[in-house]
């Protein structure tokens, strides 16, 4: 790692708080299927009337990531500016035959497995690029996993400001909960970005740990 | 006998290696069907470079990808945060094939060791 990377990672937040950027780039995060591209395209349909890309039950639908700059939220008289970055999902394993279950035929599985490990380590290099995290969790899905842990874990060694998205609170066994009681040192907004549920709330803490 | 070996790696150890070399280590001890574990653990920024190499050698047929079992990091002081590395705790990493999370609490994890 270089000298001036990690002089930036560790003091960076002090530059930051004499020089206040007037655009945020803000990075969306999770693991496959937690809603990051539902989420990205709430977001934009609310504040641009825009979509970003296609979300799918399949994981690792998004293998690129995508970046809309300049969405503007506005919210009880204060706007903020924002880039958004929606990431492919994180993973530690990605296993082709995973793929096979959704009906995939096996080349395709193979393409989609690769193109996944490319995937995340483009969502790692954007981790240098960014501003502040959203980090989105399966509410229904247990928070304690290692890539959840590893993202706060970054955050909190680049200083960065981080708000964890606790999604899907539509689905009867949602437990953002337990998010809050695995990550106390956090600010948790649950919501669901399909059906729009409590997503002014989120806007409002993004204005007030963004803004 | 047959097992699955297990290399338990000290802290001192670990403090004497370079990031590289002690992600190389894991990954090449990994790939060869071993459970690694870690006294102290890996910073954040060891998390995501093992993610990141680990991403670089799968091949999608003998390897692929790690299982890793780590506890959050705790807080830190106000001078050790500002200027000292944020050290993980106790860190398990094996093949995604072998290794296995049952359960993860703050304190607690319970993983499936296949044979």
């Amino acid at each position: 790692m270089g000298l001036m990377l990690a002089l930036r990672r560790r003091f960076g937040f002090i530059l930051k708080l004499f020089f206040k950027k007037d655009k945020m780039r803000i990075g969306i995060y999770g693991p496959p299927n937690a809603g990051k591209t539902t989420l990205a395209n709430r977001i934009l349909r609310d504040w641009t009337g825009d979509i970003l890309g296609s979300p799918s039950d399949v994981p690792h639908e998004t293998r690129r990531a995508r970046l809309r700059e300049g969405v503007k939220i506005e919210v009880d008289g204060k706007s903020l500016t924002i880039d958004i970055v929606d990431t492919p999902g994180l993973a530690t394993k990605i296993d082709f035959q995973e793929f096979l279950k959704y009906g995939l035929e096996e080349e395709e599985a193979r393409r989609r497995a690769k193109e996944a490990t490319e995937g995340v380590i483009e969502a790692i290099k954007w981790l240098d690029d960014l501003d502040g995290v959203l980090l989105v969790m399966d509410a229904t899905e247990d928070p304690f996993t290692q890539v959840n842990v590893t993202i706060v874990g970054n955050m909190e060694a680049r200083k960065l400001p981080l708000l964890i998205v606790a999604n899907k609170i539509d689905l009867p066994n949602a437990s953002p909960a337990r998010i809050k009681s695995a990550f106390p040192q956090h600010p948790v907004v649950p919501i669901s970005a399909l059906k729009g549920i409590n997503i002014d709330s989120l806007y409002k803490a993004m204005a007030e740990r963004f803004g | 006998m047959e097992g699955v070996q297990m290399n338990l790696i000290s802290k001192d150890m670990l403090e004497k290696m370079p990031s590289m070399e002690k992600l190389r280590m894991i990954l090449d001890n990994v790939k060869e069907g071993k459970i690694v574990v870690l006294e102290s653990g890996l910073t954040p920024e060891e998390e995501t470079k093992l993610i990141e190499m680990t991403m670089l050698e799968i091949d999608h047929d003998k390897f692929i990808g790690i299982e890793v079992e780590s506890y959050p990091a705790r807080e830190k002081k106000f001078l050790s945060k500002l200027f000292g590395k944020k050290q993980g705790r106790l860190t398990v990493i094996g093949p995604a094939n072998r290794l296995k999370t049952l359960e993860k609490q703050e304190d607690v994890i319970k993983a499936l060791v296949q044979i």
